[in-house]
């Protein structure tokens, strides 16, 4: 079976090297660049070609400069994102405690 | 350093996005230091109320310490508070808006030291706020110094043999403290050092706004961060030491959660 | 005509504030201006829906107002000294922040928990800063139960006006006293609008608004304090407050205010009708000062006295104001001793027979 696709975008002048999303990617497919940036810092790159779009870089990024992407499991097509932006609905309360997201 | 290090070849427009900046949290550089909690907690806080999509509801209250920029980058409404003071001037606010999300950020400094007195009256009245607690141990942005959550044998600049309690006191475990008290509704601890629990801590925060909405009490989450910079570590290193010393004295989980009741009679 | 009232000088501040519009007030109990907590807790939800929230603490107070001005609401807060003392940091944020808000500081005695008697000890803490930084607070000083009540609406729209705090310097005595008040109409609390700088939410259509006295870069800090230097000039060129009675064809004058300014109306009284040409400046704004009124009385009296009750604070000013151009004496009882208008007589004759 094919493996998920994903990839992920940097913006790498706003990186500043801390290195968490590489320690984060379970295919060890991050590393810092030989290059620096204007900042100084070796920035965060994408070095295999073997990323899933498990977002797990992005979730640790403290600079929120990682933007993910994933392509469908089967298909092979886009998958819808949530769009959640600017909704002004009634907000669901959910009870008690409740069991981690994904 | 990736020495024999290529960049790949992308296939953005194959794809699409499933995780990105929210829209609520300014594109502007933070200035925290590499590897700081700080950012991650702005992010999920910010994601969170993109999600509830209540930004123009939303007015924050930003304290002294390291987050005291915290309105550079979170695009709601907000103010600056005096050291100590947020949740006093969270109240004036909340009080005068009933129907706006209001929320605090503050660090263990601003919250558990100087101030104390107002965090525990403010929960004592159960003002119908979110206080984002962010517990790293340490005085960030004044240099490293000893904070009231410094745990034991912590070394600081302020307690360069590391702390002692006879002298010094004990860490201060405030979230357990405010617990107690029935003006809270909701209470947690929560951490961002692991993807696991960033997805933890964002789901803390929203249901926290989410119960904003039912009037019932002050919800607190208290985020344990990291300093590496006054650390005097490298930002994964920081992260290792939080989970070998910071975890044991305080263990993340929910201290006070609502009841079904107390929900459904809101 | 208004409702006319036999009130407490203290209750007419609170009553005059609810019927002002006022939308929250946050305080902590002192002596002696408790009644002003008391009435609002009584009275204001009852009647206007407004916030009235007994705070742990002056300073948890003070930073109430902070947060409720900066949302854009007419706020206010009332101690007496040592509770304003606490507030001291707290209003030099909120005149960094350029928040409009009134505080009430029903002045008693000092230094530390002094007394709970009636003092003016508080001037250079009111006029001259108090908290840290360049800023001042527009200082209105009553001097009658009436005026206790009429300042109430006419500082928030002062502090409206300039985007400043104001502070209304009233004591003990002023507090405590009862005497007839005429109280103006309701006002319709929410026919006013937040204004377009206040933090209410977010709407789309415009970037955040945002709260604060920090400004880390020095360029714009300095720039900050300009601005707030300009607006400080506007306001002294604008809102000087002075009564002055009996001045033109006096041949010394009484420099007093609020309750001061009531002995020294009835010392000049006395002098006058022992022949004396006495007169009376009873600066209204104790900031912006009356500098000018006093100067030019200075061209024609032959001395003036400060009358205060406090050790010689406001005496400052009015040397400031006289630069020399004739003798100026000070006297003041302390410890929330009011001085009788005949021992001010026998001070005023003394100093007034060696410069003759």
């Amino acid at each position: 079976m094919a493996k998920v696709r994903g990839d992920i975008s940097i913006d790498i002048e706003k990186c500043k090297g801390c290195e968490l999303c590489v320690v984060a990617c379970p295919q060890d497919a991050m590393a810092l660049a030989k290059d620096i940036n204007k900042q100084g810092y070796h920035y965060a790159v994408l070095v295999e070609d073997v990323c899933t779009g498990c977002t797990n870089c992005s979730l640790v990024c403290p600079d929120a400069i990682i933007t993910v992407y994933r392509e469908d499991k089967k298909s092979g097509e886009k998958i819808p994102v949530a769009e959640v932006r600017n909704v002004t609905g009634d907000i669901h309360i959910t009870v008690g405690a409740e069991e981690d997201a994904q | 350093m990736e020495n024999s290090m290529h960049e790949v070849e992308h296939h953005y427009d194959e794809m699409s996005v499933v995780c990105e900046r929210p829209s609520t949290l300014l594109d502007a550089r933070m200035h925290y230091c590499p590897g700081c909690g700080h950012g991650v907690a702005h992010r999920i806080l910010m994601e969170a109320i993109e999600e509830l999509g209540i930004q123009e509801q939303t007015v924050g209250v930003a304290p002294v310490g390291c987050s005291v920029f915290a309105y550079h980058y979170m695009n709601v409404d907000m103010q600056e508070a005096a050291h100590g003071r947020a949740t006093a001037v969270a109240t004036g606010i909340k009080r005068c808006l009933p129907d706006k999300y209001v929320y605090t950020y503050q660090g263990d400094g601003d919250l558990a030291a100087i101030g104390t007195g107002e965090t525990v009256h403010t929960v004592n009245r159960g003002e119908n706020i979110l206080i984002v607690f962010i517990n790293n141990a340490i005085y960030g942005m004044t240099g490293g110094q000893m904070a009231p959550t410094t745990l034991l044998e912590q070394k600081t600049s302020t307690t360069p043999y590391g702390r002692e309690s006879s002298f010094m006191g004990n860490p201060l475990k405030i979230t357990e403290l405010l617990a107690q008290l029935p003006g809270a509704f909701y209470v947690t601890r929560q951490a961002v050092n692991t993807p696991v629990n960033v997805r933890r801590a964002k789901k803390a925060l929203l249901n926290a706004l989410k119960y904003q909405k039912l009037n019932k009490g002050t919800c607190m989450v208290e985020i344990v961060s990291n300093c590496p910079t006054n650390w005097g570590m490298k930002p994964v290193e920081a992260n290792e030491w939080l989970v070998e010393n910071m975890l044991p004295y305080y263990p993340l989980g929910d201290m006070k959660v609502p009841s079904k009741e107390d929900i459904e009679n809101a | 005509m208004g409702e006319l009232r036999l009130m407490k000088g203290n209750e007419a501040l609170a009553e005059a504030a609810i019927r002002a519009g006022m939308d929250a007030y946050f305080g902590y109990p002192i002596t002696p201006q408790s009644e002003v907590l008391e009435y609002l807790t009584r009275e204001g939800y009852n009647r206007t829906k407004c916030t009235i929230l007994q705070a742990e603490s002056e300073i948890a107070s003070i930073n109430m107002v902070y947060g409720a001005a900066g949302a854009g609401a007419r706020v206010m807060t009332s101690s007496s000294s040592p509770g304003i003392s606490l507030m001291q940091e707290g209003l030099s944020y909120i005149a960094g922040a350029e928040l409009p808000c009134l505080v009430v500081n029903i002045n008693r005695g000092g230094p530390g928990l002094g007394t709970i008697q009636p003092s003016q000890g508080d001037y250079f803490q009111s006029v001259k800063g108090g908290g840290h930084g360049d800023y001042r607070l527009i200082v209105l000083a009553p001097a009658t139960v009436q005026e206790m009540a009429d300042f109430v609406e006419e500082g928030w729209d002062l502090a409206d006006k300039y985007r400043n705090p104001v502070m209304m310097l009233s004591d003990g005595a002023l507090g405590q006293m009862m005497e007839k008040v005429e109280l103006r109409e309701q006002r319709d609390r929410t026919a006013r609008k937040a204004p377009e700088w206040a933090t209410t939410g977010k709407p789309v259509e415009r970037d955040r608004n945002f709260i604060t006295s920090l400004f880390i870069k020095p360029e714009e800090m300095e720039q900050v304090n300009l601005h707030l230097q300009e607006k400080y000039r506007t306001i002294e060129a604008n809102e000087i407050r002075v009564q002055e009675m009996d001045t033109e064809d006096a041949d010394f004058i009484i420099v007093a205010y609020g309750l001061s300014a009531r002995i020294g109306h009835k010392v000049m009284e006395i002098m006058r009708a022992e022949g004396v040409k006495v007169g009376l400046i009873r600066p209204i704004t104790l900031w912006p000062y009356p500098y000018a009124t006093i100067a030019k009385a200075a061209e024609h009296v032959k001395g003036f006295l400060s009358l205060e009750l406090n050790a010689g604070q406001m005496v400052e000013d009015v040397r400031l104001a006289v630069n020399g151009r004739c003798p100026v004496g000070h006297y003041g009882r302390m410890g929330g001793i009011i001085p009788s208008p005949e021992e001010v007589v026998e001070v005023l004759k003394d100093m007034y027979s060696k410069i003759q």
